[in-house]
């Protein structure tokens, strides 16, 4: 006689610890970058069409739920660039300078800083330089 | 032994997680909220002259181009991998509408960063 064999189940897994949620949280945001990859890909389409249609796109961004939409987006991404710097010790080879290991939080905190440095001379072009 | 495609799938992937990293928040801030709703923004900083000036640029080109493929790229990928963690498990089907996505989005968006000219 054979039984069925036990398969333990799967379903809702991630809920049940708070790390797992937070790892679930980490790897929807890609759902966001693809969203707004959508956006930006229509705004580049609008923009071929001529200046009529570029603006509808802009105005189409200025509907109060476009703009909601937008500052969940911008939560997202910024959970996005946290979570990516915060794991990328754990995505590289070690690496080792004058024979001793480089810590992981040091290469976070790299990456953490690129984003504000960078933001912020995107953010300076943008507003007083013209792009 | 076949070699597997993995690497470049996990490159693209890789390549857009840091793109879009340093530059997703700034840019949804930008684009979706401070110019439309005017907070710290001038409103005309997104107007059309300067996007059409900056997309006929060959280095605003190549910005706007890898800002939307490898975002594309980066999302295809980690969405593929998260379905299996929600136990979707998804088969070819599903990756080839998922890639196939991001290589049609890269494509329309080379054609029409091309179209817009010089």
């Amino acid at each position: 006689m054979t039984r069925l064999p036990y398969v333990r189940p799967m379903q809702g897994w991630w809920r049940r610890n708070p790390y797992y949620v937070r790892y679930m949280l980490m790897e929807t945001t890609s759902v966001i970058v693809g969203l707004y990859a959508g956006i930006l890909l229509v705004g580049v389409w609008r923009l071929s069409q001529g200046q009529a249609a570029y603006e509808a796109w802009l105005a189409a961004l200025r509907q109060p739920w476009a703009v909601a939409l937008h500052g969940f987006m911008l939560l997202a991404m910024l959970y996005h660039a946290y979570t990516w710097w915060k794991v990328l010790p754990k995505t590289l080879p070690l690496i080792h300078v004058g024979g001793k290991p480089v810590p992981g939080l040091l290469l976070s905190a790299a990456g953490w800083t690129a984003t504000l440095v960078i933001s912020a001379a995107v953010y300076a072009a943008v507003r007083w330089w013209g792009l | 032994m076949k070699r597997s495609n993995a690497p470049i799938f996990w490159s693209l992937f890789g390549a857009g997680g840091v793109l879009s990293a340093l530059l997703a928040p700034v840019l949804v801030y930008i684009t979706g909220i401070g110019v439309p709703a005017g907070t710290g923004m001038p409103s005309d900083a997104l107007a059309y002259p300067r996007v059409l000036a900056f997309a006929q640029n060959p280095g605003g080109k190549v910005i706007l181009f890898a800002v939307i493929a490898l975002f594309l790229w980066h999302a295809a990928h980690r969405i593929y991998h998260c379905l299996h963690d929600f136990g979707v498990h998804p088969g070819l089907p599903t990756k080839l509408l998922l890639y196939g996505s991001a290589f049609a989005g890269s494509v329309t968006a080379a054609v029409l960063l091309l179209k817009i000219g010089l």
